[in-house]
């Protein structure tokens, strides 16, 4: 019975995950937030493309030079375009009523958007932009269909099509990078987005193990107390 | 030391009480397993609390910086991230150890009287409980937060006559807005916790003042020994209290696993959805409420007509009070009570269970048939107990509890 009722509490968790895709295919990607290179990598990315015009409002510069390994003065010179303070968060100069203006809509906020979307979404996402000329940016989105954002990564990936008949999505335009590299840049943003999602996360992950180790001993001593006092009851 | 406690002792009744409730407290010796939850919702209950201070600190009960205050604790507070995450983590172990006390007192029968009051306060106990919780997930202000109250207040608009006029004075706007996180704040922080403790004590005192059932559903006051205690009884302080320890630290371990590794629950206790700021404008795919409402919002969803569902929806729940009465054998424990009780029961735990998963999932047609069937089983329960428990052939209670 009690491990039946365990059983049952730890199922619940496996379901929910399929209810959010929305019935496309998404590919999985493995994040690992304490990969530094990658995390790096990732960050170069989001702040060349991405920080535009979608802010982190949430996430610190010098929090981000913390937990990538990083000097501020690294961060300062490499990845700081949108400010010059290192404790300042992750915002960028476009107001919102021209973000409205030229995409219909305000690009939303990056710093939770991964635990919002589920990395899997963003990995998908980011490489299946297709042209479709029907779009007023010219590009259309399978993981989201009729996006306002335009294929800013068009130079790196080229532009895919999709094959009326199967439904597939082909090379139509070549870009700088093969498709393994787009996929690995793509991957090394991803993770970047999961990192700024809850970079408590390290320090959560850190901790874990010290809390656990710690109520296995308590348990060592809790329950020989137990059957102690309790040897006198027949 | 002495002279002290005598001072104290001759001002307040500290020794009486610590005798009363720990010391003396006679508990029947054989408690299961089923018997960690009590002291565990009370372990839940102080931490909710003490990390709720805490959150409250940093905390913007404000529509447009609510979201942000969110973030501003898991980022920049210390330690912001594990006071948030014990919050959150624990309001859906307060609920899982809730559940789990709620379905002992079925099985071992510890509704039947003498302990009516103590159920009736349980119960009392689980509403507030539930209103606290649902006012506290509007305070995250993400899609999830806005568009589940938005839902549930709008079912008091099914009242007849007076229900818009009521869904608008909760509310306090025409939508859910910063009016109505305003006073969700102030019943989530002050009101609703006020309540809680005050039940929780009257749940205890009515409790000691009849004695704890046990596995046996065997009365252990009727057998006492020369000095007036019962035989098969020993005081909660010291045995229970390093009994209950070890439940404890074996709950926590489990908290903590989940804590640390999984603190969206799979997207169970934290939202996928909650992760996107409230929009009045843009209503989300699913509004799916959280993980402990769901087979009541199964119910609700069951019955085509609104009104109707929002009746269906708070009789699942005033059934559960009325149980003491509606349960006519005079067997209180599972152990000795005959068939037609046990399989009513598995019945009910099923169904139960079904709506809880039912009430996460589309209503499709199929979905929303198999919800009408387990909402029929969940009524029938209830309604034709008073027959089958008294039809029932049980067999003889013993005179004093089984232990080992």
């Amino acid at each position: 019975m009690r491990s039946l009722v365990i059983a049952c509490f730890f199922a619940l968790f496996t379901t929910q995950a399929l209810a959010a895709s929305g019935g496309v295919h998404l590919d999985h990607v493995e994040v690992d937030i304490t990969d530094q290179a990658s995390l790096q990598r990732g960050a170069q990315t989001f702040v060349n493309y991405c920080l535009s015009c979608h802010e982190a409002s949430f996430m610190r510069y010098n929090r981000m030079a913390k937990d990538l390994g990083l000097t501020e003065d690294q961060v300062k010179e490499n990845l700081m375009f949108a400010s010059d303070k290192i404790g300042d968060t992750m915002t960028v100069a476009m107001r919102p009523e021209d973000a409205q203006k030229w995409f219909g809509v305000t690009p939303p906020d990056l710093s939770v958007i991964a635990r919002a979307r589920g990395t899997d979404w963003l990995y998908t996402y980011l490489r299946t932009f297709y042209l479709d000329e029907s779009r007023p940016m010219g590009t259309n989105n399978m993981a989201f269909k009729d996006v306002g954002m335009p294929h800013v990564l068009w130079e790196q990936q080229g532009y895919l099509a999709k094959d009326e008949a199967t439904g597939e999505l082909v090379q139509a335009r070549e870009g700088e990078l093969s498709q393994h590299e787009y996929n690995k840049m793509t991957h090394d943003l991803v993770n970047f987005l999961a990192y700024i999602s809850e970079p408590s996360k390290l320090e959560r992950m850190a901790l874990a193990k010290w809390v656990l180790l710690y109520l296995i001993i308590f348990f060592l001593v809790a329950y020989p107390l137990k059957k102690a006092f309790w040897k006198d009851v027949h | 030391m002495s002279s002290f406690m005598n001072w104290l002792d001759a001002r307040f009744p500290a020794s009486k009480m610590w005798k009363e409730h720990l010391s003396e407290y006679y508990a029947p010796k054989n408690f299961n397993f089923w018997y960690f939850f009590g002291s565990l919702a009370l372990l839940v209950l102080v931490l909710q609390i003490v990390t709720g201070i805490f959150l409250t600190m940093n905390y913007k009960p404000d529509a447009e910086l609510a979201f942000a205050s969110v973030e501003y604790i898991m980022r920049d507070v210390e330690w912001g991230w594990l006071i948030r995450y014990l919050h959150s983590t624990g309001a859906s172990a307060f609920f899982v150890v809730v559940y789990l006390h709620m379905f002992r007192g079925l099985i071992y029968g510890s509704y039947k009287q003498p302990r009516e009051l103590v159920w009736i306060f349980g119960m009392l106990i689980y509403l507030t409980l539930m209103a606290e919780a649902f006012m506290g997930y509007l305070l995250p202000w993400g899609q999830m937060s806005y568009w589940g109250a938005q839902v549930i207040i709008s079912l008091f608009g099914a009242i007849p006559v007076v229900g818009e006029q009521l869904a608008l004075w909760i509310r306090g706007d025409f939508v859910v807005a910063d009016a109505t996180l305003n006073r969700f704040f102030a019943f989530h922080v002050i009101a609703l916790p006020l309540v809680l403790l005050g039940l929780v004590v009257a749940h205890i005192i009515a409790l000691h003042e009849v004695g704890s059932n046990n596995p046996d559903g065997v009365e252990i006051k009727k057998n006492k020994d020369a000095s007036g205690k019962p035989v098969d009884g020993i005081p909660f302080h010291p045995y229970y209290t390093v009994k209950d320890i070890v439940g404890v630290v074996v709950f926590l371990f489990i908290f903590a696993l989940v804590l640390f590794y999984a603190p969206e629950g799979g997207g169970w206790f934290l939202e996928k959805d909650n992760f996107i700021p409230a929009d009045p404008l843009k209503t989300p795919e699913h509004i799916v409420p959280l993980w402990y409402f769901t087979p009541f919002y199964a119910i609700l969803r069951a019955v085509p007509d609104k009104l109707m569902g929002v009746l269906a929806m708070g009789g699942a729940i005033v059934f559960l009070f009325l149980l003491p009465w509606l349960d006519r054998s005079p067997v209180k424990s599972i152990r000795y009570r005959g068939p037609y009780f046990k399989i009513a029961l598995v019945l009910f735990i099923i169904s139960f269970l079904a709506l809880g998963y039912l009430g996460t999932q589309p209503a499709t047609a199929i979905y929303t048939m198999a919800a009408r069937v387990f909402s029929v089983i969940y009524f029938a329960f209830f309604i034709f107990m008073p027959i089958y428990t008294k039809l029932d052939k049980d067999k003889p209670v013993p005179e004093r509890v089984t232990f080992q």
